[in-house]
């Protein structure tokens, strides 16, 4: 209670008053416009410090050197038994051919160590390319070709600067000996710089130079598959049953607090979960993609109810009354109106999901995709490992050519997640209806 | 001792200024030629009850208004009439409600085949986000009305004629129907609803959305429709009520206070709750 009576405000005063408080508020409004502003430009800057750290690495990983020699195709010392199979020219001198070319590149060395050094110039990879250079064009037998062939990791690292000349030449890994035969190669103009072609084309290797994702990208593909052919229609089951079916009672409650905790549990429990049912009691191999699809399809279930859930509930209750009332039955209505217009949410969620499915690491190493598997997957059933798993492998390993393979490796992944993420918005686009 | 909330006490909030509801609804609430019969229904949304002991015929073709203040039960009477009351998990309906002689709460009965008899026009317009072919063709492709694509074609042009809305549409049947202006959405939503051949159609405030030219196209259509349907309308519109139904029905606090003839409503209520809702008096 005042002691004074109440004298209303002549409107000049409720003028200045109102022009103060406004003045206040303006000023609130550009305080927060300029958190904002500075919001994004932290996240900005730390996304674009996060690619520009990852390009930087990555974009090198992606190309590696080789050497071009140019061997002599003697039939006689590559197949033997002449009958151009996989098994007769196992028998073939490949090695020799293309040491015989190198040596004859290096103006034919003398003396064992000399040799010695020479053989490491080149990736023990190399007869394997020969032998498959062979295959594809048997009609090239009896003539000289040139063939680049990857040089020895160790090198590949010299030649990006990485090993220093300076280094006293007992703490550096490539002798002086090797320098020297790396540098007249070099002057004969036989070293090139190109895109790697292991990398997108071979597989696991113990040598970095040999080291591909082709294995891992497959197995990463069949996963999701498995996954998503799993968990898309039962997640949009269970949310089309919890939302428009379920009776309110006990029973559905709990059923969605556990569905929404589900999605807190640890994504490593699922994989010990995996472990405990799929092989040790149902006996399934390990490391197959199928196994890892059905433990990451139980992973992205509650991320895939939950956002359907959101999106049948965002279907205006207008529509399931427009449906029933011309005489749709309850099943029709979900079918025909309530499942195409939550479509795109439902989608949004799956791709979500997949994602976090896809850049999953810890319950798949549970369920042994940690495996160290040269051949790639041709089935769901076939030994495998994914993506993440392979950079997580590559980068424990010593050789330092691992780690711009790491790098290349996670640009594929995130090249992989945003043409995921991409296809996902397209498809959301075409399927998005306005009511 | 504490003041205990009788029943008596209760029993006031049936009072508006001093005036009570009447326990037995005055009026004739049976007529000649039923097409649908409702016997002391009750509805309930778990503790509270929303439709009080309501009797009332309704007459082959002819249209009937249900007036009455908000909240007076009228929209969820309409709304058992085709039991869309159903998808409301906590509603309880008791009592009887026939058509054609068959009670409509019958399990026996199949609640789509009661909704393909008994059609309905919601309150907001709502076709489907498809386009206008498919929101008139939608029905009768679910009931199976249309032996041939000819059929299901011709079933579409004369519900939209019916509706008087073809010649607005007839060169864009392709189009979404949500691109249409609020009438036209509403006249779409009508013969939408023709579209499967109904007996009855339930109208909950088809105007109320619309301006008044609309409201006048969908007054002049209903006016049309009479001759072979009949028609339920909500509205609270006495003007409306008066205009195009040829019985009115006064509801109040989930009792059905009155009914009669329109004229006779409109002219010389039996009740003064009536009289003072429709002198606007309150409401």
């Amino acid at each position: 209670m005042t002691d004074r009576t109440y004298q209303r405000l002549d409107p000049q005063q409720a003028a200045e008053r109102v022009k103060a408080s406004i003045n206040l508020r303006k000023r609130k409004e550009t305080r927060f416009l300029w958190l904002g502003k500075t919001a994004v430009a932290i996240a900005l800057g730390f996304l674009v410090l996060l690619f520009a750290g990852i390009l930087s690495k990555g974009i090198p990983g992606l190309f590696q050197y080789y050497v071009t020699l140019d061997v002599r195709l003697d039939a006689r010392q590559l197949d033997p038994s002449g009958q151009m199979t996989v098994e007769s020219l196992a028998g073939g001198d490949f090695d020799g051919a293309i040491l015989t070319s190198l040596y004859e590149a290096l103006g034919n060395p003398e003396g064992r160590k000399e040799k010695r050094e020479a053989r490491r110039l080149i990736s023990s990879g190399s007869s394997q390319r020969l032998m498959n250079y062979v295959l594809d064009n048997p009609e090239q037998l009896e003539s000289m070709v040139s063939i680049q062939f990857a040089v020895d990791d160790d090198v590949d690292t010299f030649l990006r600067g990485l090993i220093s000349r300076e280094t006293p030449e007992a703490d550096r890994r490539i002798s002086d000996q090797l320098i020297g035969y790396i540098d007249a190669l070099e002057a004969e103009g036989r070293i090139s710089y190109e895109i790697s072609d292991y990398l997108f084309f071979g597989s696991a290797s113990r040598d970095a130079e040999m080291a591909g994702i082709r294995g891992a990208l497959v197995g990463s593909i069949l996963t999701l598959l498995v996954c998503i052919v799993i968990a898309f229609p039962l997640g949009v089951a269970t949310a089309v049953y919890l939302e428009e079916m379920a009776p309110k009672n006990r029973l559905t409650e709990i059923i969605e607090i556990n569905i929404n905790n589900l999605a807190a549990v640890p994504s490593v429990v699922f994989g010990i979960m995996g472990l405990a049912i799929f092989i040790v009691a149902f006996g399934m191999p390990r490391s197959i993609p199928l196994v890892g699809g059905i433990v990451l399809a139980l992973m992205t279930l509650p991320t895939i109810i939950i956002s359907s859930r959101a999106a049948i509930r965002a279907v205006p209750p207008s529509i399931r009354d427009a449906a029933l009332g011309v005489g749709a039955s309850k099943m029709q209505t979900i079918m025909h109106h309530v499942l195409p217009l939550a479509m795109p949410g439902m989608l949004t969620g799956t791709i979500i999901g997949m994602a976090q499915a896809l850049g999953e690491t810890a319950p798949l190493l549970m369920i042994g995709m940690v495996a160290f598997i040269v051949d790639v997957p041709g089935g769901v059933t076939d030994p495998g490992t994914v993506l993440p798993v392979q950079i997580f492998m590559w980068a424990d390993f010593a050789e330092r050519m691992f780690v711009q393979k790491t790098s290349a490796a996670i640009i594929v992944l995130l090249a992989f997640l945003i043409s995921m993420n991409a296809a996902a918005i397209l498809l959301r686009k075409k399927l998005e209806r306005r009511w | 001792m504490e003041t205990i909330v009788s029943d008596s006490m209760v029993q006031n909030t049936n009072q508006v200024e001093g005036r009570a509801v009447p326990e037995k609804t005055l009026g004739e609430i049976q007529v000649d030629n039923p097409r649908m019969s409702a016997r002391n229904v009750n509805v309930f949304y778990g503790e509270k009850q929303a439709i009080d002991n309501i009797s009332l015929d309704i007459g082959m073709s002819q249209v009937i208004s249900f007036i009455g203040p908000s909240g007076c039960g009228k929209s969820t009477f309409l709304r058992c009439l085709n039991r869309m009351n159903d998808t409301i998990d906590i509603c309880k309906v008791d009592g009887e409600i026939k058509i054609d002689h068959q009670n409509i709460y019958d399990p026996a009965i199949d609640v789509v085949s009661l909704r393909a008899r008994v059609g309905m026009v919601f309150q907001k317009p709502n076709p489907f986000p498809k386009s206008i072919f498919d929101n008139i063709a939608y029905g009768p492709r679910i009931h199976g009305l249309a032996a041939s694509k000819v059929e299901l074609d011709q079933i579409v042009e004369s519900s939209l004629q019916r509706a008087g809305l073809w010649e607005e549409v007839k060169d864009r049947l392709d189009q979404p129907g949500t691109g249409l202006s609020g009438g036209q959405q509403q006249r779409l939503c009508i013969a939408r609803a023709i579209a499967v051949s109904p007996e009855v159609i339930l109208m909950d405030e088809p105007c109320s959305a619309l301006d008044p030219i609309a409201t006048a196209k969908v007054e002049e259509l209903i006016h049309e429709l009479r001759e072979q349907y009949t028609i339920v309308i909500v509205t609270h519109s006495m003007q409306q009520a008066a205009r195009i139904s040829d019985r009115t029905a006064y509801f109040h606090l989930g009792k059905l206070v009155e009914v009669g003839d329109t004229k006779q409503v409109f002219t010389n209520p039996r009740h003064e709750l009536t009289q003072d809702y429709i002198t606007g008096r309150f409401g």
